[in-house]
C-alpha cells in the first residue's frame, strides 16, 4: 500500500483512492485486524465465538481501555505517563482496604487516590515542565514504594471486593452476553470521544500536542490543560484500577502492574501519535480489544509465557510499522 | 561541534580555566559529591560498627549491572534515542552467561563471556536498526523489544538457576592488590578507558552526540544518521551485555525475570548523572555514580531499620526534584 500511496499521480487512482480513504480512516484496519484475529481463535478452538464470548473478551477489555483512556489523553499532549498502573494498582489496593467503611466511600477514596496523584504530575509536568516520562517514572516509583511501605495502615478491617464492583466488573446483562462494565465504559468512552471532539477541551488538547509554543502565542494557558489531562488520566487510571480488582477479586501490591506496557501498546496500535496532535480514543478502544483477543489466542494456542511474550512483542511491534508506513505520520 | 569551538578557545588560554570545568562539568562533579555524602551517611548510618573495605566491596557489588545499564542507556539517550528494553537485555545475558558457565573453567567462562559481549551488540544493533527502519518511535519499538527478549529471558531459563566459576565471580566480587580497590570498579574503569573514551574522542563518538543535538543539522553536516543511531545501541547492547555478565558475577546465578527494575532506574540514573533526555548533552561518566548513589539510598534505609521500601520513595522524589531544581536553572541562565 506504501508504495500505491507514494505514487506521484496527479488524480488518484481507485486503488490510490482506497488507500487514502484506508489511511484516513484507520478505525477500518483496525476492525479487519480484529475480525481476523476471531477468525483465528475460531479456527484454532473450533465454537469459540459465542455471544459469552464477546462478552468476556469486553469485560477483560474494560479495565485496559480505561488505563488507556488516561493514557490516549496524555499521549495527545505528546505526553507519557508511566504512572498508570502504580496509580491503578494504589486505587484498587486502598479501596479493598477501606471497604470495610462502606462502597461509596472507599469508590470515593479510590478516585481521590487518582487525583492526588494525577494533580501531582500535572504540576510537575504542566508548571515546573519536568519530561514527562521523568515526571511520570519517578511518581510510579513514589506510589508503588510508599504503597508498599503502608500496605499495613491502608487496611482497616478485613480487605475484601465490595459486591458492587465485583458485580459491575464481571456482572452481566441479558442472558450473560452484555458486561455490566459497559454500563461504565460506554457512557465514559461517548464522553472522552465527544469531549475531544466538540468541547474546548479537547480542542485545545489537541493544539497543545500539536505545537505548545503557537498554543502560548495564541494565547491558550499550555499548564493548565496540561494539569487537567494528567488529573483526567489519573483519575481513569484508578477506575481501571477498581474494575481490574473487580474481575481478578483479590487485591495485591503488584496488581496492575503488567499493564503498564500493554496501555501505551493499546494508544499505539489504535494510531494515537506518540508525538501528540494526532489520534484519539476510538481507535485505542479497538486496540485494548485486540491485545486482549490477542492475549487469548495465544493461550488457546497453548503457548508457554516465553512464546506469548514474543509474539505479543512482535505483533505490537509489526502494527505500529504498518501504521508508521502506510500514515507516514506516527 | 562544540569540541571544535571549544578545542579553538583553549589554545588561546593558559593554565587550566577552572571556571570553565566548573561549568562545564558541574552537574558530574556534583553528582560525586552526592555520591561522597551517600558513602558518608553510609558509614555514619553503619556506626557503631566500623566501615571496613569489605562494605566497600558490597556497595560496588550492588550497584555494578544498574551503573552498566546507565552506561548504556547514556550511550543511546545522548544519541537522541531510549531503550526501554535495556534491563531486559541484561536479563537475557545474565541468564545465558549462568547457564553456560554452569560448571566451566574459568578460561571457558572468560570466553563465553567474550562471545556474550558480540551477542549484547548483536542484540543492541537489533533495537537500533529497528528504530531506523520501521521509522516508529524509540519508545514504542522498545517498549515492544522488552516483551521479545524478555520471552527470549524465559526461553533460556524458566527460573532463577545456573551458576559460574569461582574464579570468575572473583571479577566482580573481588579484589584487586590491594583490599580497598574492589575489582569491579577495577572493570567499569577499564570498560570506560578501553572501550568508551576511545570511541567518544573519534570520529563515531562526535558523530552520536551530533546525531542527538540535532539531527537535521548533522545530516547536512555530512554524518550518516541512521548508522550512527544504530551505532549508539550497539555501545548500548555492548554495556547492557557487561550489565548482564556483571550480574552473572555478582550474583553467581541467572535471572529471567530483574529486568523492568534496571530499565526504569537506568533512566533515573541517567537523568541524575546529567544527561538531558533530549539528547546530544552529558556524559557517561556521571550516570556510573548516579546508579550507585541510587542502589546506596535503600542499602542506608536498611541499616537505618527504615522499610528499604522507602528507598523507592526517595529515589523517585530525588529523580523528581533533581529534575525540577536543572529545569529552574536552565530557566535563570537563559534570562
Amino acid at each position: 500500500m506504501t508504495a500505491v500511496a507514494s505514487d506521484e499521480a496527479p488524480r488518484p487512482g481507485p486503488v490510490r483512492a482506497a488507500g487514502l480513504f484506508l489511511i484516513d480512516r484507520p478505525l477500518i484496519m483496525l476492525s479487519v485486524i480484529l475480525v481476523l484475529l476471531l477468525i483465528a481463535c475460531e479456527i484454532t478452538s473450533p465454537g469459540y465465538l459465542s455471544a459469552e464470548r464477546m462478552g468476556a473478551i469486553l469485560q477483560f477489555s474494560a479495565p485496559l481501555a480505561f488505563l488507556a483512556a488516561g493514557q490516549t489523553l496524555v499521549m495527545l499532549t505528546a505526553g507519557i505517563d508511566l504512572s498508570v498502573a502504580a496509580t491503578a494498582t494504589a486505587a484498587a489496593y486502598i479501596m479493598a482496604g477501606q471497604a470495610s467503611r462502606g462502597t461509596g466511600t472507599a469508590l470515593a477514596i479510590a478516585v481521590l487516590v487518582g487525583l492526588v496523584v494525577g494533580l501531582i504530575n500535572g504540576v510537575g509536568v504542566g508548571i515546573f515542565r519536568v519530561n514527562p516520562l521523568i515526571m511520570t517514572l519517578g511518581m510510579a516509583s513514589i506510589v508503588s514504594g510508599y504503597l508498599t511501605v503502608s500496605a499495613q495502615s491502608f487496611v482497616t478491617g478485613v480487605p475484601l471486593v465490595p459486591s458492587f464492583v465485583r458485580e459491575l466488573a464481571v456482572g452481566n446483562l441479558i442472558g450473560e452476553a452484555i458486561p455490566k462494565s459497559l454500563l461504565l465504559w460506554v457512557p465514559v468512552a461517548a464522553l472522552i470521544l465527544l469531549g475531544l471532539r466538540y468541547s474546548g477541551y479537547g480542542r485545545t488538547l489537541y493544539a497543545v500536542g500539536d505545537n505548545p509554543i503557537a498554543c502560548r502565542l495564541a494565547g491558550v494557558r499550555v499548564w493548565q490543560v496540561l494539569l487537567v489531562t494528567y488529573v483526567l488520566c489519573s483519575i481513569l487510571s484508578a477506575v481501571g484500577g477498581v474494575l481490574y480488582v473487580g474481575v481478578i477479586n483479590a487485591a495485591d501490591l503488584q496488581l496492575v502492574t503488567p499493564y503498564l506496557l500493554p496501555s501505551v501498546a493499546a494508544v499505539v496500535i489504535g494510531g494515537t501519535s506518540i508525538f501528540g496532535g494526532i489520534g484519539g480514543y476510538s481507535g485505542t478502544i479497538l486496540g485494548a480489544i485486540i491485545l486482549v483477543v490477542l492475549d487469548s489466542l495465544l493461550t488457546l494456542l497453548d503457548a508457554s509465557q516465553a512464546v506469548k511474550q514474543i509474539i505479543y512483542g512482535s505483533i505490537i511491534l509489526l502494527l505500529a510499522w504498518l501504521y508508521a508506513t502506510s500514515t507516514k505520520r506516527v | 561541534m562544540t569540541t571544535v569551538e571549544d578545542a579553538g578557545a583553549a589554545i588561546g588560554r593558559k593554565g587550566t580555566d577552572w571556571r570553565r570545568i566548573a561549568t562545564r562539568h558541574g552537574w558530574t562533579i556534583g553528582v560525586y559529591i552526592l555520591l561522597l555524602l551517600l558513602i558518608l551517611a553510609y558509614i555514619w548510618a553503619l556506626a557503631p560498627v566500623a566501615f571496613t573495605s569489605f562494605d566497600l566491596k558490597t556497595i560496588v557489588i550492588g550497584g555494578l549491572p544498574l551503573a552498566f545499564a546507565a552506561m548504556a542507556q547514556a550511550v543511546i539517550v545522548i544519541s537522541g534515542g531510549i531503550d526501554l528494553s535495556l534491563g531486559v537485555m541484561v536479563a537475557v545475558i545474565n541468564v545465558i552467561a549462568a547457564s553456560l558457565m554452569e560448571n566451566q573453567s574459568f578460561a571457558t567462562s572468560l570466553l563465553i563471556a567474550v562471545g556474550l559481549m558480540v551477542i549484547g551488540v548483536l542484540m543492541g544493533a537489533i533495537n537500533g536498526g529497528l528504530v531506523v527502519l520501521t521509522g516508529v518511535p524509540d519508545i514504542v519499538v522498545t517498549l515492544a523489544m522488552s516483551f521479545v527478549w524478555g520471552g527470549v529471558a524465559l526461553v533460556i531459563m524458566r527460573t532463577p538457576g545456573g551458576g559460574s566459576p569461582i574464579e570468575y565471580q572473583a571479577l566482580g566480587t573481588g579484589i584487586f592488590f590491594s583490599e580497598w580497590i574492589p575489582a569491579g570498579a577495577v572493570v567499569i574503569a577499564l570498560v570506560l578507558a578501553l572501550v568508551w573514551l576511545p570511541i567518544r574522542w573519534r570520529r563515531p563518538g562526535f558523530a552520536i552526540y551530533a546525531v542527538g543535538s540535532n539531527r537535521d543539522r548533522a545530516y547536512l553536516s555530512g554524518v550518516n544518521v541512521g548508522i550512527t543511531r544504530v551505532l549508539a545501541y550497539a555501545i548500548g547492547g555492548f554495556f547492557a551485555a557487561m550489565g548482564g555478565l556483571a550480574a552473572t558475577a555478582t550474583t553467581g546465578i541467572g535471572t529471567p525475570y530483574a529486568g523492568t527494575f534496571i530499565t526504569l532506574n537506568s533512566v533515573a540514573a541517567i537523568v541524575l548523572g546529567g544527561v538531558s533526555l533530549a539528547g546530544g548533552k552529558g556524559g557517561v561518566v556521571g550516570p556510573v555514580a548516579a546508579a550507585f548513589c541510587l542502589t546506596l539510598v535503600p542499602s542506608i534505609m536498611v541499616f537505618q531499620g527504615i522499610d528499604p521500601n522507602y528507598g523507592q520513595v526517595i529515589q523517585g522524589a530525588l529523580i523528581v526534584v533533581v529534575v525540577m531544581l536543572g529545569g529552574l536553572v536552565l530557566l535563570r541562565e537563559r534570562r
